[in-house]
């Protein structure tokens, strides 16, 4: 069953356009990689997706709804939940309430601050405290749990390793497994290749706005991804 | 005695100026709006309050009950309707459609009921003191509406720590476009947060009404009292409103001790020396 599906999505900054006809399928509770370098249109993707952007309707199609048009907050009520890059903490909201702000969008689902604390522990310890003051692996924790507050079926995460330390990286990239057991599909936006691939079922790899590439990460040509990569 | 009176009284006096600056602190600190229309909202409450009065006989006290949801739906629908659509495109569009709105209030009213001056009257509360050691005597009215401004401010308080629009407001503060990505809907918000801010205007607009003379003019004068009274508090912050109002009271209290003729202008240059001083006010709080 397809949850989610671009056609021919192109999105535009002004003038500027910065996707073209892009076509990406996700499944219901895949994980599915969106790899290229810097400027290739990854973040852009994630944000005409959760409606940060505005496209036109039909091409972007979720559980066979139309959403392109709609807005970022209609979108969260679809079951699309974004983690932004860079955590984007609420810096004047303790840690408890901004997990608590993920219900804002008022979907009904597993996830509830218990859950999240249990599988977050360090965030139950650290909830009274002003977000800024957490680590940035803390922080990672605690975008991911106010995302996943608001029950999504789609999770989109920007850079999850952005700013890390690898073993950092490591266990916040442990828990993700723990969030696709319930079904829920995620979409990894990465410049970390080797980690988004592992934790991914299949990749696209983006190259100035254009799709270059996509295969399922078990079995693809290095050199087809270098030169998709790199636009050799 | 004499000047603990006159600090007494200036602070009794920074009572109305923080109900004048509650609004504008709240449209700015949520949505970065610079209401410069908010002088004569105050004023257009106080109008409001006078219609309702000669109409239902009720005290412009009582007269909240209606005066206060005309004012939220009023403040919701300006919002929502005009305001929302100026937001994205920098400082400058609100400024400019705000000035708009205050130049249409003024001359409607103007239009309307004149330039004649009018007042609210509430009778014997008006005049009555109470006396404290000391000969120091407090007027009962002044205390009333410090009282008022200290719980206005506290169930602010109240309203953004502790409940969930609190909370988003807070949110939409910090981060417009994240929280917009977490599910708010922010013109929504603004839209609740310009209705909440009028429910203060209209407070104040009545308390103010009473205590002094109102005309279709008398707008851009609390504009400024409610400006600097922000500003001197910190941007954002919603004590710092309050203490913002008592020091520009206190310093005109102080000023008119001096010679009558300073009063106004000793408030403004307490607010110039402060910005001078400490130009993101006493507890700046607002990040941008």
């Amino acid at each position: 069953m397809t949850l989610l599906r671009t056609q021919n999505l192109s999105a535009y900054y002004g003038d500027f356009q910065a996707l073209f006809d892009i076509n990406v399928t996700v499944e219901e509770g895949e994980t599915v990689a969106i790899i290229g370098a810097n400027g290739a249109g990854k973040t852009t993707f994630l944000r005409a997706v959760a409606g940060a952007l505005a496209t036109d309707p039909d091409t972007v199609l979720f559980d066979g709804q139309p959403i392109g048009d709609k807005t970022a907050h209609e979108i969260v009520r679809f079951g699309i939940a974004m983690v932004p890059e860079g955590r984007r903490l609420f810096p004047s909201l303790s840690v408890e309430e901004n997990l608590l702000l993920g219900t804002h969008s008022e979907r009904a689902g597993p996830w509830s601050l218990k859950r999240v604390y249990e599988l977050f522990p360090r965030l139950q310890e650290l909830r009274r405290l002003p977000a800024p003051s957490l680590s940035g692996g803390q922080q990672q924790m605690a975008a991911l749990g106010r995302a996943l507050m608001s029950n999504p079926r789609l999770l989109l995460c920007d850079e999850l390793s952005l700013g890390l330390a690898p073993v950092v990286i490591r266990d916040i990239y442990e828990c993700l497994g723990a969030i696709t057991a319930d079904g829920t599909a995620v979409v990894l936006v990465e410049q970390d290749i080797t980690r988004a691939l592992d934790a991914s079922a299949r990749f696209y790899c983006f190259q100035e706005g254009r799709l270059a590439l996509s295969a399922p990460t078990k079995d693809f040509d290095r050199a087809a991804l270098t030169a998709a990569y790199f636009g050799l | 005695m004499e000047w603990v009176n006159t600090i007494i009284q200036g602070i009794l006096l920074g009572g109305i100026y923080a109900l004048f600056a509650i609004g504008l602190s709240l449209s700015f600190g949520i949505m970065r709006l610079v209401n410069i229309a908010h002088g004569d909202l105050i004023v257009l409450s106080a109008y409001v309050a006078l219609v309702v009065g000669q109409n239902t006989g009720l005290d412009p006290i009582s007269s909240l009950v209606i005066v206060v949801p005309v004012m939220f739906a009023l403040g919701y629908a300006l919002q929502r309707g005009l305001l929302n659509s100026t937001l994205s495109g920098g400082l400058l569009p609100p400024l400019l459609v705000t000035f708009g709105i205050s130049v249409i209030i003024q001359n409607g009213l103007l239009q309307g009921f004149g330039a004649y001056t009018h007042r609210l009257q509430v009778g014997a509360i008006e005049t009555a003191s109470v006396q404290l050691p000391g000969g120091i005597a407090v007027g009962v009215y002044p205390l009333l509406v410090f009282a008022v401004a200290v719980c206005a401010i506290a169930s602010l308080q109240l309203l953004f720590y502790s409940t969930r629009l609190g909370r988003a407001f807070r949110a939409v503060s910090d981060d417009a476009d994240t929280a917009e990505l977490m599910g708010i809907d922010n013109r929504k918000l603004y839209a609740v947060a310009l209705g909440i801010a009028m429910i203060f205007t209209a407070i104040a607009g009545i308390l103010f009404a009473i205590r002094a003379n109102f005309d279709p003019a008398a707008g851009p004068i609390r504009l400024i009292l409610a400006f600097e009274a922000v500003i001197i508090g910190g941007l954002g912050s919603i004590w710092g409103t309050l203490l913002g109002g008592v020091v520009l009271g206190v310093s005109q209290a102080v000023g008119a001790a001096l010679s009558p003729t300073w009063q106004i202008l000793a408030g403004h240059i307490a607010f110039l020396i402060i910005l001078i001083l400490r130009p993101n006010g006493l507890f700046p709080r607002t990040r941008d």
